[in-house]
This record gives C-alpha cells, sequence and structure tokens, in this order.
C-alpha cells in the first residue's frame, strides 16, 4: 500500500515554468483557462508522524507547484490535518523534509547538519504561510479589523494606518465590507471563517493551508466560504486543502489527493479523481461520500 | 449605655483616621500591583518553565499560601534584621503583602491561561507570532477575562488584610484607630469608625470592579443574538432599574 509513484509530480518539478496543465485531463473547463502553475513551493518527502504509538503519517510525499490548489481528502484520523499541521509547524514531523515558501519548515542546515529551530525562528517561517481552521480560531477580544492587522501590525511592525487600508480591502474582498467593528461573537459562522481568511491574507503568505474550513460551518453558510476560496484559486493563490467539499474540488482543485492509514494513496486531477481512480480505498471513499 | 455620638462623628473626620485610609488604600494598590507581577512571574514559570523553575514557582506558592500572612510580615520586618537584612515599615509590608498575595494570584492566572481555548494557540502560533508576542497578544488578554472576577475579590480582601500591617506599625487604617483608641479610650467608638472606613473602601472598589467587569465582557457578551434595537432596550431597562450599566 506505498503510494502510487506520482509520476506527474516528478515531472512536473523538472520541467521549468510555465509548463500549465499540460499534465491535467484536457477536458476544456473555463476556470483553468490560462492557468501557469509554477515551480513547487511545498515539496514533502517521506515524513513520518507518530503520536506516542499512533502512527499518522507514513512516509507522505507530496509536492504543489505555485499557484495549484491541492485538495486532500480521506476518512477521519486518515493523517490529512495532522499533514496539514506539519507543514505549518504546529505539529513537529518525526521523519522527513518539509520544504515550503522557500524555508526548510522547523530546522536549519548547519554542515549538512540539521539543527531544530527555535520557537521565534520558526515563527518567522510560519508567517509566509497562511492557516485557516475548521474552528475558525478568531481572536474574540478584538474586533475584526483588529484581527486583521493584528499580525501585519504586531509581528511586522507595519504602520497601522497602512495596514488598516488592507486589511479594509480584504474585508471587501471577502464580502463583509461593513463587519469590521463587530467582535467575532457577533458574526454567523460563516462570517467568521471569512474573516479568518482574511486575517491569514493579510500576512501575505505564499501558501495558504485549510484545515476543514466548512466543516463546522451551517449548510447554508459552506458555499460563502467556499466562493472565496474559488475567487483565492482563481487569483492565483497555491492552496492546500483539506476538505469533504467535492463540489469545491471539482470547481477549484489542479489535483485532488486522497489519504489513507497515514498515507497519500491517490493523486490525480479531479476529472480523473472522480471519474477513473486508480485505488480501491478511493472508489469506497467516492461511493460513500456521493451516496448521500 | 456610654456611646458618645460626637466622638463617633469626631472620629469619621478625624485627620488621622483619613490618613490611615488613605494609606490602606495606597498600600492595597502597590502590594497587589506588585503581587501581580509576581502572580504572573510565577504562573509563567509553573506552566512553562524548565523543571527547577517549577520547582521554584511550586515551593513559592506553598510556602506563602501555607503560612499565616501575619507570621509572614513579622519574620520579614522583625525576623530578617537578624540575617542583616533590614527594611523601614512601609518596605516590610508591601514585601509581605505582595509576596503573599502573589502565591494566591499565581494560581487564578494560571487558571485563567488554562482556559483559554486552545485553537487560540494554534491561530496565533499560525500568524507567525513568537511565545511572548503570542502571550501578550492573544492568550493574556483573553485570559484577563476569567482572572478579573477572582482578582477584583482578591483586592477586595487586599484592603482589609493591610490591617494586619498594624502589627509591625504599619500608620494604616488600622493603626490610625488603635493610636487613637490609646489616647481617649473611646474603644467603641473609634473601632466603629475604622469599620466604616473599611466599608466604604470596599464598597467603592465593588463598583470600580462592576466597571472593570463589564469592559472585559463585552466582547463576549451575548450582542449576536440581540438586535441593535433590543439593546438599547435593553440598556434602558436596565438604566431605570438602576442596577448595572451596560
Amino acid at each position: 500500500m506505498t503510494a502510487p509513484a506520482p509520476a506527474t509530480e516528478t515531472a512536473m518539478a523538472d520541467t521549468p515554468p510555465p509548463v500549465d496543465a499540460a499534465t491535467d485531463t484536457p477536458t476544456p473547463r473555463t476556470r483553468r483557462e490560462g492557468k501557469t502553475l509554477g515551480a513547487p513551493i511545498v515539496l514533502i518527502e517521506n515524513v513520518q508522524k507518530a503520536f506516542g504509538a499512533n502512527h499518522v503519517l507514513r512516509n507522505v510525499s507530496l509536492s504543489v507547484r505555485q499557484g495549484e490548489v491541492v485538495v486532500i481528502c480521506g476518512r477521519s484520523g486518515s493523517g490529512k490535518s495532522t499533514l496539514l499541521r506539519c507543514i505549518d509547524q504546529l505539529e513537529s514531523i518525526d521523519g522527513g523534509t518539509i520544504r515550503a515558501a522557500g524555508h526548510l519548515m522547523g530546522f536549519k542546515e548547519k554542515n549538512g547538519k540539521r539543527i531544530p529551530l527555535r520557537d521565534a525562528e520558526i515563527a518567522r517561517q510560519q508567517r509566509d504561510l497562511g492557516m485557516v481552521f475548521q474552528n475558525f480560531n478568531l481572536f474574540p477580544h478584538i474586533s475584526v479589523i483588529r484581527n486583521i492587522m493584528l499580525g501585519p501590525v504586531r509581528i511586522l511592525g507595519r504602520p497601522a494606518a497602512e495596514v488598516r487600508a488592507e486589511a479594509r480591502a480584504l474585508l471587501d474582498r471577502v464580502g463583509l465590507p461593513d463587519k469590521e467593528n463587530a467582535y467575532p461573537r457577533q458574526l454567523s459562522g460563516g462570517q467568521q471563517q471569512r474573516v479568518a481568511i482574511a486575517r491569514a491574507l493579510a500576512m501575505k503568505p505564499k501558501v495558504m493551508l485549510f484545515d476543514e474550513p466548512t466543516s463546522a460551518l451551517d449548510p447554508e453558510t459552506v458555499s460563502e466560504v467556499l466562493d472565496v476560496m474559488e475567487d483565492l484559486s482563481h487569483q492565483g493563490m497555491t492552496m492546500i486543502v483539506v476538505t469533504h467539499e467535492m463540489g469545491f474540488a471539482r470547481a477549484a482543485a489542479d489535483r485532488v489527493v486522497l489519504m489513507h492509514g497515514g498515507e497519500i494513496v491517490e493523486d490525480l486531477p479531479p476529472e480523473a479523481f472522480f471519474t477513473a481512480p486508480t485505488s480501491e480505498h478511493t472508489r469506497t471513499f467516492l461511493s460513500k461520500i456521493l451516496s448521500h | 449605655m456610654n456611646w458618645s455620638w460626637s466622638y463617633f462623628f469626631d472620629y469619621l473626620t478625624n485627620g488621622l483616621m483619613l490618613q490611615g485610609a488613605w494609606t490602606t488604600v495606597w498600600l492595597s494598590v502597590v502590594s497587589m500591583v506588585l503581587g501581580l507581577g509576581l502572580g504572573i512571574i510565577a504562573a509563567m514559570m509553573k506552566m512553562y518553565g524548565t523543571r527547577p523553575l517549577r520547582m521554584i514557582a511550586d515551593f513559592y506558592i506553598w510556602l506563602f499560601r501555607g503560612t499565616p500572612i501575619l507570621i509572614q510580615l513579622v519574620i520579614i520586618y522583625t525576623g530578617l534584621p537578624q540575617l542583616g537584612i533590614r527594611l523601614n515599615v512601609i518596605e516590610a509590608a508591601i514585601l509581605g503583602l505582595a509576596l503573599n498575595e502573589g502565591a494566591y494570584l499565581a494560581e487564578i492566572i494560571r487558571a485563567g491561561i488554562m482556559a483559554v481555548d486552545k485553537g487560540q494557540h494554534d491561530a496565533s502560533r499560525a500568524v507567525g507570532m513568537t511565545w511572548r508576542q503570542r502571550m501578550w497578544h492573544v492568550i493574556l488578554p483573553q485570559a484577563t477575562r476569567t482572572i478579573i472576577p477572582p482578582m477584583g475579590n482578591q483586592f477586595n480582601g487586599m484592603l482589609k488584610t493591610t490591617s494586619l500591617a498594624s502589627v509591625i506599625s504599619m500608620e494604616e487604617l488600622m493603626r490610625s484607630a488603635q493610636m487613637l483608641a490609646q489616647i481617649e479610650f473611646r474603644v467603641l467608638e473609634v473601632y466603629c469608625v475604622a469599620a466604616i472606613w473599611y466599608l466604604v473602601l470596599v464598597t467603592i472598589w465593588s463598583a470600580i470592579q462592576v466597571r472593570i467587569e463589564a469592559h472585559y465582557e463585552k466582547p463576549f457578551g451575548p450582542a449576536a443574538a440581540v438586535a441593535p434595537e433590543a439593546e438599547k432596550e435593553l440598556k434602558k431597562a436596565l438604566q431605570q432599574a438602576g442596577t448595572a450599566k451596560i
């Protein structure tokens, strides 16, 4: 049950940009027209992670190119959230390498040896990655606009007036221009999640990570969040999205990855993923998720 | 019956009593602020420190919560000079009260920090904050909400605990009353006045505490469910009832 050698990946990695969606299914879908993918910006190699005796990630390798949208799905406990958390260094890894946004995540190399980074150095790496959580995790004690401004002003030390203008533009972009002075508690789940996306974008990340961003939402607010994410993908943001929203995968993903038992068992363009999956696990997963 | 209203009213506005009451206020505030600093440091050491730091914090909390404040004050003022450490009355009173308060506040602060949702740590790390930035901008401000009510009660207690500093001749409210009682032996009148002054101080503090709590509660209030008009109505009703202002 090893991960199927992602032949497309190595090919992509070696080809200089712009390669365009050469390896994609040639079905004409307007959304991907003219989309240009760059060099790999996230490169995960043989990552291992265990919580005690529980082996959560086994030899996971994944490469994501600049501008690419990768959807990761799988049953709960398959390791998909842990993989995202490892990429953003919210969890440390037990083996392998994660390179993201130009950083060797969690380590520095010195005389060929790897030295674990200190807290402040990890924080510096994390600034280049944006993360959106299932439970939004907005800062409840400050207003929406200050949630968005906190990072750029307090971490990067940028002038508040300049950041405020950017934060307002971001709120506009996620469709909440009139909510800047509201507290998180006063917003619906969908609105909170859009603010959370704006907060992550305010740091101008090179990669956005989404950890089940719509799983905690009321059904009627799911689409407003997905719309923002789709919009983001059209603007060329590199995104890794853990989700069960197959509609989003169809509409916005360049690749869909299935995890099972801590391994990547499928890695295909959406068209092929849904119509011609190679793994037994994918077929089981799809039959379950599409049956209701 | 031998109760004299004239002595009573005389003591009520007596300069020595007023001065004593004022001393009680600033002694309480200074000790509380220093105690808060000690409490934060001890809580941090206990929660995030290395093993030796944790043990030091545990020992400190154990020692100062396990012995009477009266003994702590007496040891600091009259015992330490034997070791060559001489503090004047004010220094000794502040040090004793702050050390004692810090031990209690450490546990309150620790509980407050632990009550902050785990997702807040994740979110602040994901934004790229260092440990200090996470603590300062995200965790402590939220812990404050949990910490404020018990801390207010601690300060209420502090206003009265300062009376124990009278035994080391700190000239606060209790000491003023003692001195006046020794001059004219109107014991009942003078201590009743002292009691009234404590009541006044505590009542003023309670009013301040309500406002502080409301301030920190504001972001978490039930505003999500309440429409603006309904909120206005609610405010009006509360003001008319004379309870609290929002």
